[in-house]
């Protein structure tokens, strides 16, 4: 991707409740991710990992506590940024384009040179052939490109991917874990949710296993570590 | 400021979106033309007792049709979680209501300019010696429709039953709209025409009432 | 529990006095006769909804606030209490209009304004049994009820308005005006009296909705475990 014009960024989670009608779906995560790690969060359906991205993505509040962007230092950062999102779904318009849903939200986010910036992306997922293709006939594997492009418009320092391999084939999830690769190498934060072991958990540099909305396990080395994401086929 | 250029851009993309597909506004124009016909049969359609009544069919099928075109509005943003997308990319969720009762407001609106010259015609009510005066009857009352319209269709989009659910919730609190646009309508079309400005300032004050409560309250509707 | 049997044998007395207060010790009115004691329920149920529905608007408005279970409760009790108020009121009317007038409704203002009011708040309840977590519905709900709220002295200007310019049907005066004083005093007492049987009403449908959210929570825990 793109160099680096972003400032390495950690991610502190204190105290994290999060209740749905009363009920938790996360209870008292305390994380502390510092900038540049890969974490792969494995867990049950359930557990909670798209809770906590949706969090870290301030699209959900948390019930109580804090999520706080760290600067290089480790100090609270003024403005909190804007992580870069995929989803499970698309997040794009299926009535536009692939060119008109990255300009939309190109503006939207008051991007300096909308179109400039549009293109750059459109070049690097590998879409400028279908850029005026609407997104409602794109596949999976397209639709997770254009996902991946959305999500990168503001150069985010933190990226969050939940459980961005489901449902794609062999060649998608190769060109997808070359990504995440290329986005880890920048020195870029990432979260991820995944389901089993694959090439992309292999990217991991941390493995954090969620049940019943609590961290079970935390590690970034040994035996445990594949333990963990295998685990997660349960 | 910010706030108005991110729903000028929102307002872009509904429109885009809606005259490629026309989904919207070819259902909504055959629907009120149905309610059009079909109320020619439930009185006798001469002229005077149309000008006693038209109006007031005219208004009870603009709420209709917004009751159902309103349905999608905020529906079809949760299909690939596109609204999540949207409050990822606005800082201020009002952007996102601005721009959707903005559409709204033009979508009923042009329905309406479109439908008033068939009704004319079909009811024989002249509607040409104060067509300007009607076209802003019609943009005060479309605009009240579609801004209680649009706040409760985020709501009804978390129900189930929705498609019913949304008509109830609506067509009662809409109530002053109707008596307001119907009766300065109704003083439109008699053979000296004029203008109610009392009954379009009741229309602002509606407008105004539920456009405040919309920036107070409309973005605890979007959070999760 | 004791407390709670209290107060509703002070509530049952009262109601009792106060029947028998409309029924003997108000004079019959000269002109519509007996029918018109219905006045006592009539116009007092009436009121007191409207004071119900303040207070639902008042629960609606601090759950959006604070976010807190209890306002929720309050909200969906009093709109309950309300629309029941509200319905007595609105069968009482026909009852005591079609032996005075010889028509059962009229589109009067008033009238009018009363059912667009229990509309408004039964689809309130409606919304509610159709949101399925809680917290949405309360959440939900709580902001249409604001709105519910905010449109009722729209509705009531704009019938009011268009009513006063229409020909309609004479109907009696505001309602204490010009009433003779022992029928002035059972009137205020019945309101009084309908005020209490509200609170109590209120209170115990207001346990009982704190009960069902526990109950609920306990089945879905015990659901998700």
């Amino acid at each position: 991707m793109t160099p680096a014009s972003f400032s390495p960024t950690g991610i502190r989670f204190e105290n994290i409740d999060k209740r749905y009608g009363g009920l938790y779906a996360l209870r008292r995560v305390s994380l502390e991710i510092s900038a540049g790690e890969c974490v792969a969060f494995a867990g049950r359906n359930g557990s909670g990992k798209t809770t906590l991205l949706r969090i870290a993505a301030r699209l959900a509040r948390p019930s109580s506590g804090t999520v706080n962007f760290l600067s290089g230092s480790q100090e609270k950062l003024e403005t909190q940024p804007t992580a870069g999102f995929v989803a499970h779904a698309t997040m794009a318009y299926d009535e536009l384009t692939a060119e008109e849903n990255l300009l939309l939200f190109a503006r939207l986010q008051g991007i300096a040179q909308p179109a400039a910036r549009t293109e750059t992306l459109l070049r690097e997922v590998g879409l400028v052939d279908r850029r005026n293709s609407l997104v409602r006939t794109f596949s999976r594997g397209m639709r997770q490109r254009i996902a991946i492009a959305r999500a990168m418009l503001n150069e985010p320092a933190v990226v969050l991917l939940d459980e961005p391999t489901t449902g794609l084939d062999p060649q998608g999830a190769s060109w997808f874990a070359q990504t995440v690769r290329q986005l880890r190498d920048s020195g870029r934060t990432i979260l991820m949710s995944l389901h089993g072991e694959s090439e992309v958990s292999a990217l991991a540099t941390r493995a954090i296993r969620l049940d019943a909305g609590s961290v079970v396990a935390d590690t970034r080395t040994g035996a445990n570590f594949r333990s963990i994401l295998a685990f997660a086929n349960a | 400021m910010a706030l108005l250029s991110k729903a000028a851009v929102l307002l872009g993309k509904e429109l885009r979106t809606e005259f490629r597909s026309r989904e919207l506004l070819t259902t909504t124009v055959v629907f009120i033309l149905t309610i059009v016909v079909l109320f020619s049969f439930t009185f006798d359609p001469s002229v005077s007792e149309s000008r006693r009544f038209g109006p007031g069919l005219l208004w009870l099928a603009f709420l209709f049709a917004a009751s159902l075109m309103l349905q999608p509005c905020f529906l079809r943003e949760q299909t690939n979680d596109t609204l999540g997308a949207l409050r990822l990319s606005v800082s201020d969720p009002f952007a996102i209501f601005l721009a959707k009762l903005a559409a709204n407001t033009l979508f009923l609106l042009f329905t309406q300019v479109l439908l008033l010259p068939v009704f004319s015609i079909l009811y024989n009510v002249p509607v040409l010696a104060a067509f300007p005066q009607l076209v802003l009857v019609m943009f005060m009352g479309s605009l009240g429709l579609s801004v209680t319209g649009t706040a409760l269709s985020a709501i009804s989009a978390q129900a189930r039953m929705r498609e019913l659910l949304l008509p109830l919730l609506l067509l009662p609190l809409l109530t002053p709209v109707l008596i307001a646009s119907t009766e300065a309508t109704a003083a439109l079309l008699i053979p000296n025409p004029a203008m109610r400005w009392d009954w379009l300032g009741f229309l602002l004050g509606f407008d105004v009432v539920f456009l405040t409560a919309l920036w107070l309250f409309g973005e605890y509707l979007l959070e999760e | 529990m004791k407390k709670k049997i209290l107060i509703a044998a002070v509530v049952v007395i009262l109601m009792s006095f106060a029947a028998y207060a409309a029924l003997l010790i108000a004079p019959t009115e000269s002109k519509m006769g007996p029918i018109q004691r219905i006045f006592y329920l009539h116009a007092p149920a009436g009121m007191v909804s409207l004071l119900c529905f303040f207070v639902c608007f008042v629960g609606n408005f601090a759950y959006t606030l604070k976010r807190e279970s209890k306002w929720d409760c309050l909200g969906v009790s009093a709109a309950e209490v309300g629309v029941a108020f509200c319905t007595v009121n609105i069968i009482t009317g026909p009852i005591w209009a079609h032996p005075v007038w010889g028509i059962w409704w009229t589109w009067d203002w008033r009238l009018t304004l009363t059912f667009v009011l229990w509309l408004l708040y039964i689809s309130y309840l409606l919304l509610r049994t159709l949101v399925e977590d809680p917290d949405r519905r309360a959440l939900v709900s709580a902001i249409y009820g604001i709105f519910a709220f905010l449109d009722v002295p729209l509705v009531y200007g704009s019938i009011r308005w268009w009513r006063t310019q229409h020909p309609q049907p004479v109907i009696m005066g505001g309602s204490g005006s010009g009433l003779e004083p022992t029928m002035a005093k059972v009137f205020w007492f019945w309101f009084f009296n309908l005020v209490i049987l509200m609170v109590f009403l209120v209170r115990e449908r207001y346990r009982l909705e704190a009960m069902r959210g526990e109950v609920q929570l306990i089945e879905r825990e015990a659901e998700a475990a």
